[in-house]
């Protein structure tokens, strides 16, 4: 091991670190959890209950399927947006700070 | 006329003609940049977040998934839009679980990442070969799928028109290394998102609204089902039938299984992995990903309302249909005689040109990755145990961006009438059986050895191709056999836990000096991975 992963393991040690590396594990996945959740569960309604799917919405053509996968498209997008949003304000400056602490 | 697809029409080649000069120019600017191994694996990694997005955007909007999904929606209706949904929701895995790590340890290659800190010539031989065989599988999809496009559009004979293609891209890739493919991509998903947006306008503002759009396109199938003789009530449910899910998913175990394929699949492609290299640092990587899950997520409700029109506006229009009633050209054509439809000869030569380029640039990246594999991990790592010189390595890349372009050529004719629909899905499944969960495995799981990616990755591949073979998309559709000996559509439901289990177990029983050095690594990777520090700079100079 040369030293410089040595100072990296020190680091791993580092409390404000762990606490880093564990609120962002976290959200990752939760947000990967509530994706599976979202598309698997749509596939298997596709799968089990089509006719669900046929159902007129509203007395018109259009079918529950749309506003449904519609909301699945919408819900990678607002996934995506909501970790990209939390790691902008939160933990790229955390991450910096630790860098910079480590420097010292 | 043009639109039948039988001579080249002017527009279309004029068109085509400005879309090949403006990507020449671009690859000789590209040609000029491009000296270092950094700037031709990895673009310098100069390429900003927003246009890394537009560039992963246009991997995905390719020929294949705009004229596909949008046949597809033509035919059966709302089964088109489960297919389309299948390959957007890939994207929020990439970004929680991959991208910035894969920003933070790699350079070139996803087996820069997967070898870390694992025995190079094994890992590396092993991510090689998996790049080779999904590379080459979406390659001949994209070629074959190319060919007979271009024969419908310009009245080109299908050999000229792969090898038109072959030649384009190892253009593109030997010149301009990733910056030209990078900023061809670019271009196109430009193009195409700005034509796909204004066919979906121009079919809404026509109709309205959503709800009229489909009320037309129910009463056109009806109509349609009672000129071939069905009763009014039968009639009735099959115009109703394109507003839900119909044969699509046939049983619960294909559903689920093709479903993890495309899920887990784009955070194995290789040529998709290439794209977070090119990129400074981790926050851009980041941003990419949003910016791609936006444009496809868009890119997917443009094809469905673009779809829904043509049922409308192609599907009752003489001048689009043979005498027997199906769709002129095939039912790829779909949203080609849609653009005739709305803008005429020029449209139609624009939409026409704007689809050539898509393949152009989706075979330009394929290239590129499957040449990285051979000279960055195969001969410099492999080979030449890390001691390559830089100039040879990019040789023996440039030499395979050749042999790759040929065999390209040579498989997209030998498999001009065969059926290729399986090929995308099978890369699909191979990348999520054997490169996501060595990739996964070795980034989060301390206990993970270099025995046990190896064997891992190898049952996946394996087992992935073996079972696509045994299924009904080969063994009875191309092979002529009677009844499938693996009865599913994907094989990754099985394969996938496979290579998990067997990367666990052998992982586990382990104990030899290499298994110590791969758990004693695991710490220091850990942290480059979460905090970038040793990442490779942002560029090569």
């Amino acid at each position: 091991m040369d030293q410089r992963d040595a100072a990296l393991e020190l680091l791993a040690e580092h409390p404000r670190y762990r606490r880093l590396v564990r609120r962002r594990g976290r959200l990752a996945l939760s947000l990967t959890a509530l994706m599976l959740v979202g598309y698997l569960g749509y596939v298997l309604l596709v799968a089990f209950d089509k006719p669900l799917l046929a159902r007129s919405l509203a007395g018109g053509a259009t079918s529950w399927g749309i506003p449904i996968g519609l909301g699945v498209i919408l819900l990678a997008i607002a996934l995506t947006g909501i970790y990209v949003y939390r790691a902008n304000r939160e933990f790229d400056a955390e991450v910096a700070a630790i860098v910079a602490e480590a420097r010292r | 006329m043009s639109a039948t697809g039988g001579g080249p029409g002017w527009p279309a080649l004029a068109m085509f003609g400005c879309f090949v000069l403006l990507t020449l120019a671009i690859t000789r600017w590209a040609a000029r940049r491009t000296r270092t191994a950094a700037d031709f694996y990895a673009a310098g990694g100069g390429i900003t977040g927003f246009q890394n997005g537009l560039a992963i955007a246009g991997d995905f909007m390719s020929a294949a998934s705009f004229l596909g999904i949008s046949a597809q929606i033509f035919a059966d209706g709302y089964d088109g839009l489960i297919y389309s949904i299948g390959f957007l929701v890939g994207w929020p895995i990439v970004l929680f679980l991959m991208a910035e790590r894969l920003r933070n340890l790699g350079r070139f290659t996803f087996a820069d990442v997967a070898s870390f800190r694992f025995a190079q010539a094994p890992v590396r031989t092993l991510a090689a070969l998996s790049t080779l065989l999904v590379v080459l599988f979406y390659l001949i999809a994209q070629m074959v799928g190319a060919g007979q496009l271009i024969r419908l559009l310009f009245g080109l004979r299908y050999p000229y028109a792969v090898a038109i293609v072959g030649v384009m891209m190892t253009l593109y890739v030997l010149f301009g290394g990733m910056l030209a493919t990078t900023w061809v991509q670019i271009v196109k998903a430009v193009l195409l998102l700005g034509a796909a947006s204004f066919m979906a306008a121009a079919v809404l503002w026509q109709f309205g609204s959503p709800e009229a759009l489909f009320a037309r396109a129910v009463q056109v199938k009806a109509a349609a089902a009672a000129a071939k003789g069905a009763a009014p009530a039968e009639a009735l449910t099959a115009g109703r039938a394109i507003m839900g899910p119909g044969g699509f998913i046939k049983d619960p175990v294909s559903a689920l299984s093709l479903g993890l394929a495309l899920m887990f699949g784009t955070a194995g492609l290789p040529h998709i992995l290439m794209r977070f290299f090119t990129v400074p640092d981790a926050r851009a990587a980041r941003t990419s990903v949003l910016w791609a899950t936006g444009w496809i997520g868009y890119f997917y409700l443009l094809t469905f309302v673009i779809g829904f029109g043509a049922i409308v506006l192609v599907g009752t229009d003489p001048r689009y249909l043979d005498s027997a009633g199906a769709l002129r050209g095939g039912g790829n054509m779909a949203a080609v005689h849609l653009a005739h439809a709305i803008g005429g000869d020029l449209f139609l030569g624009f939409v026409s040109a704007v689809a050539f380029a898509t393949i152009l640039a989706v075979v330009a990246g394929l290239t590129l990755s499957g040449a990285s594999a051979v000279s960055h991990d195969l001969y410099a790592s492999v080979f030449r145990r890390g001691r390559a010189d830089p100039a040879a390595e990019l040789r023996v890349s440039r030499a395979t961006v050749v042999l790759l372009a040929l065999v390209a050529i040579a498989l997209g004719i030998l498999f001009e009438k065969q059926n290729v629909a399986f090929m995308v899905s099978l890369a699909f499944a191979m990348a999520a059986s054997a490169n996501f969960p060595v990739l996964l495995l070795s980034l989060l799981w301390r206990g993970c050895t270099t025995r046990g990616v190896v064997a891992g990755g190898a049952v996946g591949l394996v087992l992935a191709l073996g079972l696509t073979i045994l299924s009904p998309a080969i063994w009875v559709t191309v092979l002529g056999h009677d009844a499938a000996i693996f009865p599913y559509g994907s094989p990754a439901l099985f394969s996938m836990p496979a290579a998990f289990a067997t990367i666990w177990l052998v992982s586990r029983l382990d104990h030899s000096g290499r298994a110590a050095v791969d758990r004693a690594g695991y710490l220091a990777q850990r942290v480059r991975s979460e905090t970038g520090i040793g990442a490779a700079g942002a560029s090569g100079h």
